[in-house]
């Protein structure tokens, strides 16, 4: 049945040249409020300047350039056309389509709508009141803009990847591009900001977006220690994010379960806490007075989580953080993706299935969001290259068929 | 609500917070961008300001380093919640609000009279956002940072090749940052849809689905493939285990080497670099290099099929671990990026501050405390918005604008 609720955002139109993730995650959220976001793509290289187009992991057993899983969970709620920009013809229609969208969205590298000719002061000249949001590493503006970056490359020079990792071995990082995700979300937040300011003084505005700035935000604590309390990051001990620094919790961390590569987390923020834990520990050592208050559990930490993680060894993950939350301590089991996206209920809305116009029905992902009025909606994969030409070209800048098909034959869509 | 000014984005709304570890970010990003958010803290204080590390290591409530940073540029007032008087208070506060945002225990406001529930009604304008373990239908489970990036999925992505050492938990609280990430945009499109209808709303944002929703191929591969991915040092987790991407340069530190050079213009820009350096003698990946002009682009496809293709990709990689082990990290880094190879030192957050190019943006952002007759550095923006910048001040003190609620009475 389908909800016919409005949606937040069903007066937006996007015209939208992200991809990857960190933009194309973007205009996703957008879509799934409700925004026509419709993607532009360059027929002569079919797609591929996104590096997920037609790669694995594939949807089931479809293969090709229209079968990426990424790409179709990045993109899925979009409409696509296809423009070829060398070609002038092209040019004059992406001017129309500018001229009746409310935001440009683009994650080239720095520098490559100007060449094209779609600089946000050639925007302007189209549509006064555009927004414009340009999103890469490292900026539009610097020493830096000609440098390349992906998610690896921005967690690494923003600090994300050194404060992820234990003390005396390499950073090891985040195992994936947390900071393409998280690009999007503050892509998609600008997006947003910038449409509101614009609805209510209608002035529209570009938002320089530099992934690794936004990333640069993330870790504020440390570096305001570093900042006021001259206490760099780098030092003896640190980084070590499986402990906790900011508030002071011990034990805390991830320790080994009964299985094969399975593991707890348990966090004891006080010394209630520990208290519980000691007695459910039940050994001699976790009843020991040494361990009652957090300075000294703090200034043996080494020890405490030797002696925590030769008990822990022997518990069952699943039914020991079960113990521990009944009881009032935080604790979980570090879920592989199977058991977070089959097993655990609490994850299931999360999970949607789309209808793709040539590969069929895939799960993507949704929204961790419940909005009562206007909720978000995802019901559609990614297009296919130039899926939606008729319809843009056609019923929205009103070019007829004929027209549509001998721009298809030229080459210019 | 007042009218918006020309100079602030989200200028003329008022945001009420209710102080937590949770939402405080998501506070944090509207009151930048102009909004007025206040933030509730009970008598003693938002627990936060306990935490430290502290200014100048001296524990006091005014001094909290956490408390700074995710309440720049908000307003304080003190209301004790449990009281008759607060209570009042607080209604009156919300009845003037645009946005509420908290993340208190499941069933506590609903207790004290005031959720959503008692306000949706009387103020049919006003947007209240829920922070909660998994719904506001859910249960409500003790958690921390570290135990929702456990059951959320990303700790399973994060570690080391050996699966002797424990998954990691990315550091600096992403649990909470993406939540008030989902937070955000959310907030933004409810108040989008009110310019039109009038009309407010309930959001209710999932800690552990907004973890779920951010872990790339954990879920990807699963989803598409049933296939589980395997965690790696320092690179994506991924169903197979895959080359190394991160080497250790001269002065010790870690470097990633971002995705291999691939085309011939980035294996001549390679040697020339090394000849420059007058490191051709000790560099045996360098004759293998000049192989790669017959390589205009090597795709996945040769790697595997072409024999030649394979060595010099793998030179190419050999290149840049030889090049770390003469130059320093920074060195390698711009040099690299400036011959058109994307790599990235890894810095601590403290050093990317400092660096020359995000100083130049100006990224690094003076704060003028007042309170202590002295400023600090703090993260500055993360976009820029060309006319309605993010500003910024210090975080209040505790009930520093407590005649807000006098204004009210």
């Amino acid at each position: 049945m389908t909800d016919q609720r409005p949606q937040a955002l069903d007066k937006i139109r996007i015209c939208d040249f992200t991809g990857q993730l960190a933009g194309a995650g973007a205009t996703k959220i957008l879509a799934a409020f409700g925004a026509q976001v419709i993607r532009v793509e360059d027929p002569v290289q079919r797609g591929k300047w996104d590096i997920l187009r037609g790669v694995p992991p594939f949807v089931g057993e479809a293969r090709g350039l229209e079968a990426g899983g990424a790409f179709n969970n990045h993109n899925a709620g979009k409409l696509g056309i296809t423009l070829n920009l060398r070609d002038a013809r092209a040019k004059e229609l992406l001017r129309e389509l500018i001229a009746v969208s409310d935001a440009v969205t683009e994650n080239f590298a720095a520098g490559v709508m100007e060449r094209l000719g779609f600089g946000y002061e050639d925007l302007r000249q189209i549509r006064e009141d555009i927004v414009y949001v340009s999103n890469n590493g490292f900026g539009a503006t610097g020493p830096y803009t000609s440098f390349k970056s992906w998610g690896p490359i921005a967690q690494a020079v923003s600090g994300l990847t050194f404060t992820s990792g234990l003390p005396d071995l390499p950073p090891a990082g985040w195992g994936y591009s947390f900071m393409d995700h998280t690009g999007g979300y503050y892509m998609a937040t600008a997006v947003l900001m910038a449409l509101l300011h614009r609805r209510r003084t209608g002035e529209g505005q570009w938002v320089d977006l530099a992934c690794i700035e936004a990333a640069g935000t993330l870790n504020g604590v440390a570096t305001l220690d570093a900042t006021v309390n001259q206490r760099p990051m780098r030092r003896q001990g640190m980084p070590n994010s499986n402990r906790s620094q900011s508030p002071r919790m011990a034990p805390h961390g991830i320790w080994p379960t009964k299985g094969h590569d399975e593991w707890i987390a348990i966090a004891v923020r006080d010394d209630h806490d520990w208290k519980i834990l000691s007695e459910i520990i039940g050994e001699t050592w976790s009843r020991e007075n040494r361990w009652t208050h957090i300075e000294t559990r703090l200034q043996d930490e080494d020890e405490l989580e030797q002696l925590l993680t030769t008990w822990t060894a022997n518990q069952n993950r699943q039914e020991l953080a079960q113990e521990l939350i009944d009881v009032g301590v935080p604790a979980a089991p570090v879920l592989k993706p199977q058991e977070r996206i089959e097993f655990d209920h609490r994850t299931a809305e999360l999970w949607v299935t789309v209808d793709h116009t040539e590969v069929g029905e895939s799960r993507v992902e949704g929204l961790p969001v419940r909005m009562s009025e206007t909720p978000w909606s995802v019901t559609r994969g990614a297009a296919c290259l130039g899926e939606h030409n008729q319809y843009v070209f056609g019923e929205l800048l009103g070019l007829g068929n004929t027209e549509i098909e001998t721009l298809a034959e030229e080459g210019v869509i | 609500m007042t009218t918006p000014s020309s100079s602030s984005a989200l200028s003329g709304y008022r945001v009420i917070e209710l102080a937590s570890e949770r939402c405080a970010l998501a506070g944090k990003l509207m009151a930048d961008m102009g909004a007025e958010v206040i933030v509730v803290e009970p008598p003693e204080g938002c627990r936060t300001r306990s935490w430290e590390p502290f200014a100048d290591d001296v524990s006091d409530i005014e001094n909290s380093l956490h408390w700074w940073h995710y309440n720049t540029s908000k307003k304080s007032v003190v209301l004790n919640l449990e009281t008759e008087t607060g209570g009042q208070q607080f209604r009156s506060l919300v009845m003037t609000a645009d946005v509420v945002i908290e993340a208190e225990p499941l069933s506590r406001l609903g207790t004290l009279g005031l959720d959503w529930n008692q306000f949706s009604e009387i103020n049919s304008e006003l947007i209240w956002t829920s922070v909660t373990h998994h719904g506001r239908d859910g249960t409500d489970p003790p958690a921390t940072d570290l135990t929702l990036l456990a059951e959320g999925g990303p700790a399973w992505s994060c570690g080391y090749d050996d699966h002797e050492i424990p998954p990691v938990r990315g550091g600096g609280n992403q649990a909470f940052h993406t939540a008030c990430h989902y937070a955000v945009p959310s907030i933004l499109a409810a108040l989008m849809w009110r310019e039109d209808s009038g009309k407010g709303q309930l959001i209710d944002i999932s800690l552990l689905n907004s973890s779920n929703a951010t872990t790339e191929f954990a879920t990807l591969w699963w989803l598409n493939a049933e296939r589980q991915v395997e965690r790696q040092t320092g690179r994506h987790a991924l169903p197979t285990m895959t080359e190394w991407t991160q080497i250790q340069c001269a002065d010790g530190r870690w470097f990633n080497t971002g995705v291999p050079p691939r085309n011939k213009r980035e294996f001549q820009a390679l040697r020339s670099w090394i000849e420059e350096l007058g490191l051709v003698d000790q560099c045996s990946a360098y004759e293998i290099l000049k192989l790669g002009d017959q390589f205009e682009r090597i795709g996945l496809l040769e790697l595997d099929e072409d024999p030649l293709a394979g060595e010099v990709f793998q030179a190419g990689r050999d290149a840049i671990e030889f090049l770390g082990q003469h130059l320093k990290a920074y060195d390698l880094f711009v040099g690299l990026q400036q011959r058109g190879m994307a790599c990235g030192i890894v810095y601590s957050p403290d050093e990317m501050i400092d660096d020359p190019h995000f100083v130049e943006r100006g990224f690094p952002e003076e704060i003028f405390y007042d309170t202590r007759n002295a400023s600090h550095t703090h993260p500055g923006a993360p976009y820029r918005f060309s006319k309605t910048p993010w500003t910024v001040t210090r975080a209040p003190q505790l009930g520093e604008h407590q005649a807000l609620l006098e204004d009210l009475a």
